[in-house]
């Protein structure tokens, strides 16, 4: 029969025990404590069902490393943090740089706190890698040598998704019209998207910015119904595309659409029905490699959907760091940076082409890919509603000829 | 480019039809108890979520009968045991009462079904377009438009021309007197806050087609309800109406002009010419409580 500990001898164990770590020698401590990365993102607001992404990939990462023995035998731990605006990304970063255990921190989605975390971990010499923010100024202008970024950069994505219109012929002497989210992410697009055009031989139909709270487009599908463009570019962002998208479908229009800017959970939330268009992507579920396909099935796995872009974001930057963390034996700032930046070094991010990031502006140089809409006759579960390209560039153009064209201003790391 | 502007004049007014619908029910439940109801946009999304629940085993009319009726008694219940404890107070307490159960629904629903968006799909009796001569519109806002009508007309003949109407409008002049006379107000109360939120679920329902359906999506209906109703001046039936078709119209014409990203900004304006020149809104009257 098993006999049940009493209480007190619970608590009697407990004590001998508290005092046993108490009285262990400090070295011997250190070599077990855990290894611990702050993690801000955004939970609530209109980016917040991204950062729930990036969250659950984070966990996901983390329990992974673990297992396997966790970085350089020691356990890795993250803080997790609610970024929720500039600000509170600014309290909590400070607050996350104060610990002396921690070794980095990254996440974020939105370009503004993504700069507010960034000017606090270069005060503090600490390393933040950037999984979700786009805007080109973080790469060029507002960089720093403490800042890495494994989010594919705007210019990026205007450049993939810009050489599948040149191929569709959608772009020298067509039309566009522009739908663009009133805020600096928003704006950044609409410049890169506006440059190309004119680099290309395009025209300007319409080029509207739209308030970030709208969630009613039908005057815009007016507008754009009366200017009759060959091609729609939206550029608006989290649940303003879906909103978008439905009412596009309600208003019956045929227009070719596509955009710069994609998340596969806002295509979800738009539901096979209303979703339409090529956009460009850093990654889905559908990345036919066997380090992609194993990510997908582990979080489907864990989570009972598959992951999107967002997630493999942060996923990679854990993995990314925790290597980092091992290879150069600590978390001393200054060789990790050397580590990082180090043209020769490369990363297995689960696509054909290993990445690495440009010495010149911290940007992970990665392959990205098209995803297009599938008609709804073709769709057979509620995930696959699009497909994905094979991996942009094709394979025999370097990874560079992507961050041409960056509209962000000139980094340097002084 | 005349009749391009017109039709954008036409599409904000049928936009305003809407915005009645959210704003109604926040007059409503004000006039009548004094409350300023801050947990409306969370019934909307609450509405929303519903449908998307009750859809798949009742269809979508279905849902646009039996979600509001949900929404109703969870209404019920809201005025029964915490909105009572604040009527005739300050209202500065039932405020936080009504922005704390509007957290409460929000947290729950991202609880339960997660913060990621989801998807509806329209019903594919209403999908498609009407032609009317230049003027194109979706079939399935002339049903939310048909919808509002019907509602509105609904609220306005059972407080104008029923026995109900007028208990209520006579507590809302004088809830004393109605005691004297012997005339219980507490079930009128709690009909009025049901009736206030099932509109606002209903609007939840008819919105899921059109939006991705996620936990903060009352937060900016929330927000333009209340404009609409400043505008309209607290507690006036008409007063929403007007403002409401005002609200759209400004919004159509801004966005006719090409001047998209001041549309919002121009409501506000709009709200602040308002209240300039009549500081109770277009038809509000004097509420002695106040003042």
């Amino acid at each position: 029969m098993t006999k049940l500990i009493g209480r007190r001898q619970l608590l009697r164990t407990g004590a001998a025990a508290g005092f046993a770590t108490l009285a262990m020698p400090a070295l011997l401590r250190a070599a077990n404590d855990p290894i611990v990365f702050g993690h801000l993102t955004p939970r609530t607001g209109f980016l917040g069902p991204m950062g729930e992404y990036a969250v659950m990939a984070v966990d996901l990462a983390v329990e992974e490393i673990n297992a396997a023995g966790g970085i350089d035998g020691r356990p890795l731990q993250v803080i997790k943090e609610d970024s929720v605006n500039p600000q509170t990304a600014t309290t909590k970063a400070e607050r996350l740089v104060e610990r002396k255990d921690l070794a980095l921190i990254l996440g974020e989605i939105s370009s503004a706190s993504a700069l507010s975390i960034a000017q606090v971990t270069a005060r503090a010499n600490k390393i933040f890698i950037n999984t979700g923010a786009n805007s080109d100024t973080l790469r060029g202008s507002d960089c720093k040598r403490t800042m890495f970024h494994t989010e594919a950069q705007n210019v990026m994505y205007v450049n993939a998704e810009g050489q599948y219109f040149l191929q569709n012929d959608l772009v020298k002497g067509k039309r566009w019209f522009l739908l663009s989210s009133d805020y600096a992410f928003g704006h950044d697009l609409r410049k890169g998207a506006l440059a190309f055009l004119e680099r290309h031989g395009g025209e300007v139909a319409g080029d509207e910015l739209i308030p970030t709270d709208a969630t009613d487009f039908s005057s815009h599908l007016l507008t754009i119904r009366s200017a009759k463009p060959d091609l729609i570019v939206v550029n608006l962002a989290g649940t303003s595309n879906a909103s978008f998208l439905k009412q596009y479908g309600e208003f019956g229009l045929d227009i070719p659409l596509g955009g710069f800017d994609y998340n596969s959970s806002i295509a979800w939330a738009t539901g096979a029905q209303d979703f339409k268009g090529t956009w460009p992507c850093v990654w889905t579920h559908q990345v036919q490699t066997e380090g992609s396909q194993a990510f997908a099935k582990a979080f489907m796995d864990k989570y009972g959907k598959p992951a999107e872009n967002q997630a493999y974001s942060d996923y990679i930057a854990v993995r990314i760091a925790a290597e980092a963390i091992a290879k150069t034996g600590g978390t001393d700032t200054d060789a990790l940076v050397a580590y990082l930046e180090d043209p020769t070094t490369e990363f297995d991010i689960l696509k054909e082409r290993k990445g690495r990031f440009d010495p010149a502006t911290h940007q992970l140089l990665q392959e990205v890919y098209a995803v297009t809409a599938l008609d709804p006759s073709e769709v057979t579960n509620e995930w696959d509603i699009f497909k994905t390209s094979a991996a942009l560039p094709a394979g025999d153009i370097p990874l560079e000829e992507l961050i041409k064209g960056a509209v962000g201003g000139a980094c340097s790391f002084s | 480019m005349v009749l391009v502007f017109l039709s954008q004049l036409l599409n904000g007014l049928l936009d305003g039809f809407y915005y009645m619908l959210i704003a109604l029910g926040l007059s409503l439940i004000f006039s009548l108890g004094g409350i300023v109801n801050l947990a409306h946009g969370a019934f909307f999304t609450l509405g929303a979520y519903l449908a998307l629940v009750l859809t798949p085993h009742i269809g979508f009319f279905g849902a646009l009968i039996v979600g509001p009726l949900i929404a109703a008694v969870l209404a019920i219940l809201m005025e029964r045991f915490l909105f009572t404890r604040f009527y005739r107070e300050d209202p500065l307490y039932s405020l936080l009462l009504t922005f704390g159960i509007a957290m409460i629904i929000e947290q729950s629903l991202r609880w339960y079904f997660g913060a990621t968006p989801r998807a509806y799909s329209m019903p594919t009796e209403l999908r498609g377009q009407v032609f009317m001569g230049d003027f194109v519109y979706s079939r399935y806002r002339m049903f939310l438009i048909a919808v509002a009508v019907v509602v509105v007309s609904a609220v306005w003949v059972l407080l104008n021309r029923t026995a109900f109407g007028r208990i209520v409008r006579a507590g809302i002049q004088n809830p004393d007197i109605l005691g004297t006379l012997g005339i219980s107000l507490r079930p009128y109360l709690s009909a009025v806050v049901a009736i206030a939120i099932a509109i606002a679920a209903i609007a939840g329902v008819l919105m899921a087609p059109l939006q991705p359906i996620h936990p903060m999506m009352g937060v900016e209906v929330g927000t333009a309800a209340f404009v609409v109703v400043v505008i309209g001046g607290l507690g006036s039936f008409w007063g929403v109406v007007i403002a409401a078709l005002l609200v759209g119209l400004v919004k159509g014409a801004m966005i006719g002009l090409g001047l998209s990203q001041y549309s919002m900004l121009a409501i506000y304006l709009l709200m602040f010419v308002v209240l300039l020149l009549r500081p109770r809104g277009l038809l509000g009257e004097r509420i002695t409580r106040f003042e």
